[in-house]
């Protein structure tokens, strides 16, 4: 009896283990909330609906490079393929925890032919000279705003968001250095193409804390793509900088009475990032193939209004799949909210990141 | 009588071998048993307790990546002294190159810049250009080619930091955790007074804990108390008001007292409505250490009322009228006979809201705005973004002392043994 009990558990759990082993699954990290829905719905679903294979969600891409180094230093790779914005990136790949990605053997051409190197826009491919980054979404953080809050007027520039008197309310910034610096700086009447030189100098960031002291006491700081959205909609504050898909969820699809301000937004790219010693590299690049092609990137712009990085994918973004506005005007690229565009040193934060963050902290447990 | 002959000086048993060790024969047995029921409570906790633990002191000091990445610059800088103020030699150049050229390959030069770049920012850039270009560098006059790549090898600073963290353990990251650090000599400063956060932090942390300790044993000494002497029907059904709360989780019960205390939240809704605040005056009771206090006394409190409830229900009544009967008025009776009977409750429900609060991190991080964060929303931060391990580890192993450093204060001044759950 006791030997036929321990037969039939020995190959339960072989049975159990085999399962587990299936490479019918990959599982994928990425950032919750709206964009991993549009993810799912741009990407997912009709992969799994083509071959089969299932894909689990994992939604802690924003502890993502951490969890990376601590997986790969144990040993122990649970992750398929991770979502990854520019400047993470580039530390996993200065790290060696990502696979360097030839454009040409993983990543399909544009329909018209054009090799996949050249239809991605410039530079999106290698930032900061790194080769492990496949871009799927350009998006940019930038200003929301409700547009009961001050009686008709609207804000068009970003000197407004610090100017009290003319929009009185309490602001939402990021819990962050990088994007509040520069825009002080821009607020202060610096040009937007000396803000990193002025910020190599102590002076120049004296002055961006000086200028954010202006406004600290009405400030409230966010961390979660989720807050900003929501702080909003309570009219906790009346300006909040947020990723701009997060912002256009809640107008289109939620219809708050928010409006968008797009002076100096800061773009900045979303991506795959493949982990070294990923097990079923096979069905990765098989995906990869198929969740970064033109159809596909323009696909996703159905869901969200981030812009796809691919441009034979431009001219492909159509309406909503759900609301049926044209998505075109959303896009952060559109000519006509990129008229001004801060462009994101990758190189300066990675100096000088750590600095910043200290001192930010420290002015903000003043 | 057979057995037990009593000799002169010593007892034996039946069998003829002394008591005494007979005696620890029959001991060691039984202690064995008791260890083996023990030992997997002991190796689940060696394992997933102490090794960790050992784990994080050993990376709070622990600095190989130099030695490890640059291992022949670290030999070729023996002989340098950066108060000499002079550049290195043309070999601790060449040598440079070739550690350089093998980490690109490797990909471990990418850590290093970044564990550098940590005591000096520009390190990591400083890296990142020279491992592109040194494989192409010729064989002669490196010194020359790498200024050529950056101005910021001629900057002795830069080397004086290299030749000082070759060493396999370092203390910059305890440094950088009490907010000091290496000048340009080598010495031991403070850090510039804008970039001071951690000892504040911990002053902070410490400070809002013992508080909020203090709350929980004010408001949860009068519940514990009316539930000890509630006839048990009505006590089970309040004791569940205080389980219920508990049972919820962290997380629900955080984001609601969101929405209660922010600024358009009810609370300040009421008040305006019942006139206390006009419209405009809403207080912000929410994203500052108001909130820190509510939240987190809230969740706290079940921790409290418990280890009291089970001290109280111990004590028997007839101490209080045997007080009153002597004459006692009802406040003495409490004050000299009920209360001390009830501290090792309190100090059970003290240590351990205190040393919860110490170490909570979710709660803070939701509520606390920029005034309510604690040190460990610091550490997780270091931990997931910024990756600074060694840093986070640091800060981790100083809370760690000073945790235990209350605790034996607390030893000294109440006594653990005099410390009840029940």
């Amino acid at each position: 009896m006791k030997k036929t009990i321990s037969a039939i558990a020995a190959a339960g759990v072989m049975a159990f283990a085999a399962n587990t082993q299936a490479a019918d699954s990959l599982t994928i990290v990425s950032w919750g909330g709206a964009y991993t829905a549009s993810q799912t719905k741009a990407y997912h679903d009709p992969y799994t609906k083509m071959t089969g294979t299932k894909i689990v969600n994992d939604d802690s891409a924003s502890e993502g490079l951490a969890k990376l180094r601590a997986q790969i230093e144990a040993k122990n790779l649970t992750w398929d393929i991770i979502d990854m914005v520019a400047s993470d990136s580039i530390t996993a790949c200065d790290e060696g925890l990502a696979m360097e990605i030839d454009p040409a053997e993983w990543l399909a051409a544009a329909p018209d032919g054009t090799p996949a190197a050249k239809d991605f826009f410039d530079g999106t491919l290698v930032p900061g000279g790194t080769n492990c980054f496949i871009p799927q979404i350009v998006y940019s953080t930038t200003f929301g705003y409700r547009i009961d809050a001050f009686g008709g007027k609207k804000p068009t520039k970003i000197a407004d968001v610090f100017d009290l008197k003319k929009f009185p309310g309490k602001r939402a910034l990021e819990k962050k250095p990088i994007g509040n610096l520069e825009w002080a700086l821009i607020a202060d009447g610096v040009p937007a193409k000396d803000v990193y030189k002025a910020l190599d100098s102590k002076a120049g960031v004296d002055r961006a804390f000086k200028k954010l002291d202006t406004i600290k006491s009405q400030t409230v700081w966010w961390t979660k793509g989720a807050q900003p959205p929501q702080l909003l909609a309570d009219s906790e504050v009346a300006m909040a900088s947020a990723y701009n898909g997060r912002l256009f969820n809640a107008i289109a699809v939620e219809k708050q009475p928010f409006g968008m301000m797009w002076d100096y937004q800061v773009f900045d790219l979303d991506g795959w990032v493949i982990p070294k010693g990923v097990k079923n590299l096979a069905e990765v690049k098989k995906y990869i193939k198929f969740a970064t092609d033109t159809q596909r990137l323009a696909d996703q712009a159905k869901y969200i209004s981030y812009g796809p990085a691919r441009k034979s994918s431009a001219p492909l973004v159509g309406k909503h799949a759900e609301l049926g506005i044209d998505m075109k005007p959303h896009m952060p690229t559109d000519p006509n909210n990129a008229k001004t565009v801060l462009n994101f040193d990758y190189v300066w934060w990675a100096d000088h990141r750590a600095e910043m963050d200290e001192r930010f902290n420290a002015w903000l447990a003043k | 009588m057979s057995g037990g002959a009593v000799s002169n000086d010593l007892l034996t048993t039946a069998d003829g071998t002394p008591l005494k060790v007979s005696l620890q024969r029959a001991l060691r047995r039984s202690r064995i048993r008791a260890f083996l029921l023990v030992a997997p409570l002991l190796v689940f906790i060696a394992l997933f307790f102490v090794v960790p633990i050992i784990d994080m002191l050993y990376r709070s000091v622990e600095n190989t990546i130099v030695e490890k990445v640059l291992p022949n610059t670290v030999v070729a800088l023996e002989s340098w002294s950066p108060s000499s103020d002079e550049m290195p030699p043309e070999v601790v150049f060449a040598a440079l190159n070739k550690d350089v050229v093998k980490g690109f390959k490797d990909k471990t030069l990418g850590r290093l810049a970044r564990r550098l770049n940590y005591d000096k920012p520009g390190m990591s850039s400083l890296f990142r250009k020279s491992g592109r270009r040194a494989k192409r560098m010729k064989d002669v006059d490196f010194q020359g080619q790498f200024l050529k790549v950056d101005k910021k090898w001629g900057d002795i600073t830069t080397w004086a930091l290299i030749k000082r963290e070759s060493d396999p353990v370092t203390a910059s990251y305890f440094l950088a955790a009490v907010d000091m650090r290496y000048n340009e000599n080598g010495e031991m400063t403070s850090q510039p007074e804008e970039r001071q956060i951690y000892v504040n932090l911990f002053i902070r942390t410490i400070a809002m804990s013992a508080g909020i300790t203090l709350i929980c044993v004010i408001l949860g000494y009068p519940i514990a108390y009316l539930l000890s002497i509630l006839p048990m029907r009505t006590s089970s059904l309040l004791m569940i008001l205080v389980l219920l709360p508990f049972w919820t989780s962290l997380l629900v019960r955080t984001t609601s007292w969101i929405a209660l205390l922010q600024t358009q939240g009810i609370l300040n809704d009421l008040m305006v409505l019942v006139g206390i605040l006009s419209d405009d005056g809403r207080v912000q009771l929410i994203h500052n250490k108001i909130g820190t206090f509510v939240a987190m006394t809230h969740i706290l409190l079940p921790f409290m009322i418990l280890p009291l409830y089970s001290v109280m229900k111990t004590i028997p009544p007839s101490y209080m009228r045997a007080a009153r009967s002597m004459g006692a008025s009802p406040a003495l009776a409490f004050y000299r006979v009920y209360m001390p009977n009830t501290i090792p409750g309190v100090g059970a429900g003290g240590v351990l809201v205190f040393i919860l609060a110490i170490g909570y991190y979710i709660t803070p991080a939701l509520v606390g705005g920029q005034s309510g964060t604690f040190i460990s929303n610091f550490i997780a931060d270091h931990v997931s973004t910024t990756l600074n391990w060694g840093l986070a580890a640091a800060l981790g192993v100083l809370l760690l002392t000073l945790v235990l450093f209350m605790y034996s204060l607390y030893d000294k001044i109440v006594g653990i043994n005099n410390m009840k759950l029940g």
